[in-house]
C-alpha cells in the first residue's frame, strides 16, 4: 500500500491552484501532484504515491550502497567496509 | 526502469548475503515493518538466500490488513446508500466485512468506485454536485500527504459533497507495541522507507533508545533490503541500538516538511483500534475540529454496528510476527486468495497472500500436505 515508484517529470503545470506534473513511469505517464516537491525540475525523478511526489530522488546517494559493494570487492570478505 | 533495476542486480545482491554471513555470528531475529518489502523478500525469496541464523518476521505495516473490521462496516453501510458515489484505493474492495466486501456490494448496484489518487476523488464530487462523494481514507503516514491535501482541496474549492471516511493508522506506535508486548522476539528492524520520506527519521530515534534495538531504515527492492538487513546484523553484532538510513536516495532526516505542515493542519492523533492486534493508543491520525464538516461519520447515520470476525483467522498473531502465515490451520485451505478470511490473505502486501502467491503454501512441513489439499 506505501507503494513508492520513482519516475521522471515530463513537464508541470498548474490545475485548481495545484502543482502538478506529467510524470515518466518507465513509458507509462500519469498525473502527479507536485504541491510537496515544488522545487522538483522537468528531467528530475520523484518518488511517487498514489499520485503525489514526496521526495526528489538524489542520484549521489543513489549510487552509494554500489560504491561500497565494489570496495568490498577488493578487500578481504571477512573485512568489509561499512556502507 | 532507473531508480529500479539496478537494486534487483543479482550479484549485487548475493554479495550483500555473504557479508551478511560473514557478519552474523550468533541468530538474530528481524522484523520488516512494512507489507511491500514483506512481498518482495518472499517474491525474490531473500529469506532464503540468508543464512539460517537469521529469520525475519514479517510486520504489521499493511494499511489494508489492519484497519479494523468496523472501519470496513462503516463503509460498506456508506457505500449502501443511494446518494453516495463511495471511492477507494483498489485493494479495499476485497477486504472482508461483517455483511461482505464492497466489491460485492458493487455488484449488487451500489455505486463505488476506485480511485488511483485521492484527489480524483475530489474531481468527482465537483463533476456530480447532485451526489455525496466519500472517500475511504487509510493508509500509514505514506498516504496521508494526499489525503490530508484531498480534504483541503475540498475545502477550498468550496465542495459541500465531499467527506472522508478516516481510519488512518501510524507506524511508531505499531513498534512500540510490539517491542512493548512480553512475546516479542524482535531484536532489530527494517525500518518503513516510504514512511519516513514523509516524517523522517526522528521519531525512530526514541524507539532505538527506549527499547535497545536497532532500526535501519530500508528501500523495497532486493538490494535495498538486504543492503538493510546487513546493517541490522552488524549493530547487533556489535550491540549497538542506533537508526540508520539506508535508504538516503528517497528519505532525508526531517522528512517531507511541507507534507508534515498539511498533516499537521487537517489531522490530529487519536487512538485507533487495529484489526487482527486492537486498540494501540495514539497510533492513528482523524480529522481536526476545523474539518468536521468533511467528516463522513458525523454527516451520515451510521446507525448501530455490529462486527463479526472470523474465528479461524490467526491474522492477529501474524501481524505482530508472533506466527508465519503456514502455521495457520486455515492457510491454503479454507483461506486462499480466490476466498480470503482475513485481511493478511486479501492485500496482495498481506503476508499470507504473498506466502499463497509465491507457492509457499505448497511446500508446508508435512510431507502429506499436498495429498490434503
Amino acid at each position: 500500500m506505501c507503494l513508492g515508484i520513482p519516475g521522471k517529470v515530463i513537464e508541470t503545470y498548474q490545475e485548481n491552484d495545484l502543482l502538478m506534473a506529467k510524470v515518466d513511469f518507465g513509458g507509462v505517464r500519469k498525473r502527479v501532484c507536485l504541491a510537496y516537491v515544488p522545487d522538483a525540475v522537468v528531467g528530475e525523478y520523484v518518488i511517487v504515491h498514489v499520485g503525489f511526489a514526496l521526495q526528489k530522488l538524489d542520484e549521489a546517494e543513489a549510487q552509494r550502497v554500489f560504491a561500497f559493494l565494489a570496495a568490498a570487492d577488493s578487500l578481504d570478505e571477512l573485512q568489509v567496509p561499512s556502507p | 526502469m532507473k531508480y529500479v533495476d539496478e537494486y534487483r542486480d543479482g550479484p549485487a545482491a548475493r554479495k550483500l548475503v555473504d557479508a551478511i554471513a560473514a557478519a552474523a555470528t550468533r541468530p538474530w531475529t528481524i522484523m520488516e515493518v512494512c507489507g511491500g518489502q514483506t512481498h518482495a523478500i518472499v517474491r525474490y525469496g531473500l529469506d532464503r538466500m540468508l543464512p539460517a541464523t537469521i529469520e525475519l518476521v514479517h510486520g504489521p505495516g499493511c494499511p489494508v490488513c489492519v484497519t479494523a473490521l468496523e472501519a470496513i462496516d462503516k463503509a460498506h453501510t456508506l457505500a449502501a446508500r443511494p446518494d453516495v458515489i463511495f471511492c477507494s484505493f483498489g485493494d479495499m474492495l476485497r477486504v472482508p466485512g461483517s455483511q461482505g466486501d464492497l466489491l460485492q456490494l458493487k455488484a449488487q448496484g451500489a455505486d463505488v468506485r476506485v480511485v488511483y489518487s485521492p484527489l480524483d476523488a475530489v474531481h468527482l464530487a465537483a463533476a456530480h454536485p447532485q451526489r455525496q462523494v466519500i472517500f475511504f481514507a487509510i493508509g500509514f503516514e505514506t498516504t496521508a500527504p494526499a489525503n490530508a491535501m484531498a480534504v483541503a482541496q475540498a475545502q477550498r474549492r468550496g465542495l459541500t459533497n465531499f467527506s472522508v471516511l478516516v481510519s488512518h493508522v501510524l507506524v511508531p506506535p505499531a513498534i512500540a507495541a510490539i517491542l512493548g508486548s512480553p512475546d516479542n522476539r524482535v531484536q532489530g528492524f527494517l525500518g518503513p522507507g516510504h514512511v519516513c520520506t514523509v516524517m523522517g527519521t526522528n521519531e525512530y530515534e526514541a524507539l532505538a533508545r527506549s527499547f535497545g534495538v536497532p532500526i535501519v531504515i530500508a528501500g523495497f527492492e532486493p538490494v535495498d533490503m538486504l543492503e538493510g538487513i546487513l546493517r541490522v546484523v552488524r549493530q547487533l553484532e556489535a550491540g549497538r541500538a542506533e537508526v540508520e538510513n539506508a535508504y538516503s536516495r528517497a528519505v532525508r532526516p526531517e522528512g517531507s516538511p511541507p507534507a508534515k505542515a498539511l498533516i499537521d493542519s487537517v489531522f490530529e492523533v487519536c487512538d485507533r483500534p487495529w484489526r487482527g492486534i486492537g486498540t494501540i493508543p495514539q497510533s492513528g491520525y482523524r480529522l481536526r475540529e476545523t474539518y468536521r464538516d468533511y467528516d463522513a461519520e458525523r454527516r451520515f447515520d451510521l446507525g448501530h454496528l455490529h462486527t463479526e470476525e472470523s474465528s479461524l483467522c490467526i491474522s492477529g498473531a501474524i501481524l505482530r510476527g508472533l506466527k508465519k502465515p503456514h502455521e495457520c490451520p486455515a492457510f491454503g485451505k479454507q483461506c486462499t486468495p480466490q476466498n480470503p478470511l482475513g485481511a493478511t490473505m486479501v492485500s496482495s502486501e498481506g503476508a499470507c497472500a504473498a506466502y499463497a502467491l509465491y507457492g509457499r503454501h505448497l511446500e508446508v512441513s508435512s510431507p502429506n500436505a499436498l495429498l490434503r489439499r
